[in-house]
């Protein structure tokens, strides 16, 4: 049990006296945490829930100005807070309870297309297949796997999308000519945002 | 040193883990979080949080603990944990890095290194080398190696692989976790998986270099758990590691099943031997290739951190390992004898990852709607979530470790199926149904299974699955 207050043995103790009592379920509820047990025919169960509010030393970096803590740290830990803000830039919008969700933003999608749709061939999306960091360029330094006007084949490597450590390839899907960037180098891409847009041949 | 207040630059399970220890020992806990772990279940739980930007930057992680005004760092596993240049700036602020010294860092973190190291400390280690950096210079991912062509010729890194015969492994010096691993079947490869293998290794590590090992299949993983003071090296037992997928650990186990006794007392005879060797500070773990019929076993390397599959060695020897890193961290030596050390039943560990195993273990960020662990006898529970935890795509997938313990491995594995069926987690995909097939798998449930065994496993099961639906 690691999930509030209690500590596994405290688990392990309240389960004991529960086993020789008539109750299948036991709701401890506090303003810091709730554990529910619940006797299954396989036997316990636990759900925990911790509420309490984390208590930051600094003002947990909301703020990009704030985010320096006692006067020590501002001399020592330029670097860090200068990638505090700059975290913080990337993350600002949406609810903490789903940090997944800031990222969401994918710039260039909405605007600066109008003109390319009217050239002949049809603009195909090249989607996200995964949420993750878009990389253009198999490692840092080396040349973008593709180009805006980068000739590409349906199995060819426009990019990279790594998710929870792992780099998977994107394909461009289809024949043509890379029209449009969507998404940055090392920028986030939600699932199914539109990475780039390849001009398809006719 | 007596250690007062510790920051802990982790996060998920491991920064709970540690908190939990730190908390009972009555340290206070200062726990870095970056903007997207602000209001994670460890930041709600440490008695305060200091925000930084990133995991991995050390000047950050040392700058908020000179902030914080905590005396010490607990690294935790992964992100810096085995990074010298933390250990080296915590000595020149000042701060106690929990940890082993820099010099073993390096000499660990430099697989290279380690392999001499090994050596010298007359540890049996397979045969390799390094593959000269101008054979490595090509990267890119398949397409694109292919593209750039093959700089440089191949002819010392074929030559080398002749000597050792096929297939052999190439590896990543910089390495570890799996990255810029590959198996090399005939010639005809090599040039390519010695290519993108130094491109990950580049990518993961800042290090390009790669190096080539005999491989040796069928093999199991089995790695000694040892502990130091710098003078003193005990070991706390064994633990098998061999239920892998894609060189990553999906069930862990303590002690080894079914391991000769010369074959145990002799790795862990070795373990003890590199320790000393490296005047080993503090916790770690010396891994090892065994090749169970031939009772035979190399070096592979050194893990100089706690590990995620600490658990099942606690289990077993009754020990709170975060507690041991602690005292060795304050200076005050080794609190336990080898004598003193008694290894009790046999405990399993389940890696519940936010990853889908029926979509070939995609992973599957999101928000948790539900998590429901087993309670009882024998078992325990090392997690971050609860309902509405998110699980960012930025992190790695490790939701919770559900570990049984039992008289003998027959119960371990019996608390094990029983436990397994009584976790629920919504909101994402889990590796939950693996662990459950697994654990009713007749030849997981006889042990010692070899490292070639899951990938075999899922490819049946897929089979099985599919003969079902057609059925």
């Amino acid at each position: 049990m690691d999930l509030n207050s209690l500590t596994q043995d405290d688990v392990a103790d309240i389960l004991a006296l529960l086993d020789s009592l008539p109750y299948d379920e036991l709701d401890l509820e506090t303003p810091r945490f709730r554990l529910t047990l619940r006797r299954t025919p396989g036997g316990w169960t636990q759900a925990a829930e911790v509420r309490s509010a984390p208590t930051a030393l600094t003002p947990a970096s909301r703020d990009a100005d704030e985010v320096s803590g006692t006067g020590k740290a501002a001399a020592d830990g330029g670097s860090a807070q200068a990638e505090t803000a700059s975290m913080e830039h990337r993350c600002r919008p949406s609810s903490i309870d789903a940090p997944s969700m800031s990222f969401e933003r994918v710039p260039g999608e909405a605007g600066g297309e109008a003109g390319a749709r009217e050239a002949d061939g049809e603009l195909v999306p090249v989607r996200a297949p995964l949420p993750g960091t878009f990389y253009r360029a198999p490692r840092p330094g080396a040349a973008p796997f593709v180009e805006v006007g980068s000739r590409v084949d349906a199995d060819t490597v426009i990019g990279i999308v790594e998710t929870m450590k792992l780099m998977n390839s994107v394909p461009a899907g289809v024949a043509g000519t890379v029209a449009e960037f969507c998404v940055a180098n090392a920028e986030f891409a939600a699932h199914g945002a539109t990475l780039l847009r390849i001009r398809a041949d006719r | 040193v007596i250690l007062r207040r510790v920051l802990i630059a982790n996060r998920g399970e491991i920064a709970v883990r540690v908190l939990r220890t730190c908390q009972r020992l009555g340290i206070e806990t200062v726990l870095a979080v970056s903007a997207a772990d602000a209001d994670s279940v460890p930041a709600q739980l440490a008695d305060k949080t200091i925000a930084i930007g990133s995991y991995l930057n050390v000047e950050g992680v040392v700058a908020a603990t000179v902030a914080a005004g905590a005396d010490a760092i607990h690294p935790g596993y992964g992100f810096l944990s085995e990074n010298p240049r933390l250990a080296r700036a915590c000595e020149a602020a000042g701060v106690v890095f929990i940890g082993p010294s820099a010099d073993v860092l390096e000499a660990a973190g430099d697989k290279l290194a380690a392999r001499r190291h090994a050596a010298a400390a007359g540890l049996p280690v397979l045969p390799g080398g390094l593959v000269e950096s101008r054979e490595a210079g090509v990267a890119g991912e398949t397409s694109e190696a292919e593209e750039t062509g093959g700089a440089g010729g191949t002819g010392g890194v074929i030559g080398l692989a002749g000597r050792l015969g096929y297939p052999v492994l190439v590896k990543a010096a910089g390495g570890g976790g799996g990255r810029g691993l590959r198996v090399v079947r005939d010639p005809g490869q090599l040039g390519e998986a010695v290519a993108v293998a130094s491109a990950e290794a580049l990518a993961a590590f800042s290090d390009p270099r790669v190096y080539l090992e005999r491989y040796v299949s069928p093999a199991r993983h089995v790695e000694v758990q040892v502990l130091g003071d710098g003078e003193n090296v005990i070991h706390l037992g064994d633990r098998d590691c061999s239920v892998q997928r894609r060189y990553q650990k999906l069930v862990e186990e303590a002690p080894a099943p079914l391991l000769g006794e010369t074959l145990r007392v002799g790795m862990r005879a070795a373990a003890v031997a590199l320790g000393l060797h490296l005047k080993y500070q503090g916790l770690g773990t010396v891994e090892f290739l065994v090749d169970p019929e031939r009772s035979a076993f190399w070096f592979l390397e050194v893990n100089a951190r706690i590990q995620v599959e600490h658990p099942v060695t606690e289990a077993v020897t009754g020990l709170d390992l975060v507690e041991e890193q602690i005292a060795v961290a304050e200076g005050r030596g080794l609190r336990l004898s080898q004598a003193s050390v008694r290894l009790d039943g046999h405990a399993i560990e389940c890696r519940i990852n936010a990853e889908d195993p029926a979509a070939g273990f995609r992973p599957s960020p999101g928000t948790v709607t539900s998590a429901v662990f087993p309670a009882g006898p024998g078992l325990r529970v090392d997690t971050h979530i609860q309902a509405g935890s998110a699980v960012p795509p930025q992190y790695d997938s490790l939701l919770a470790k559900l570990v049984a313990h039992g008289a003998d491995r027959a119960q371990a594995v019996n608390r094990l199926r029983g436990a397994l069926d009584r976790c629920e987690i919504g909101g994402v995909a889990t590796t939950l149904p693996l662990h459950a097939a697994l654990a009713a798998d007749e030849e997981f449930a006889a042990g010692g299974v070899e490292l070639g065994f899951l990938e075999g496993w899922l490819g049946r099961e897929t089979r099985s699955v599919r003969d079902h639906q057609h059925a």
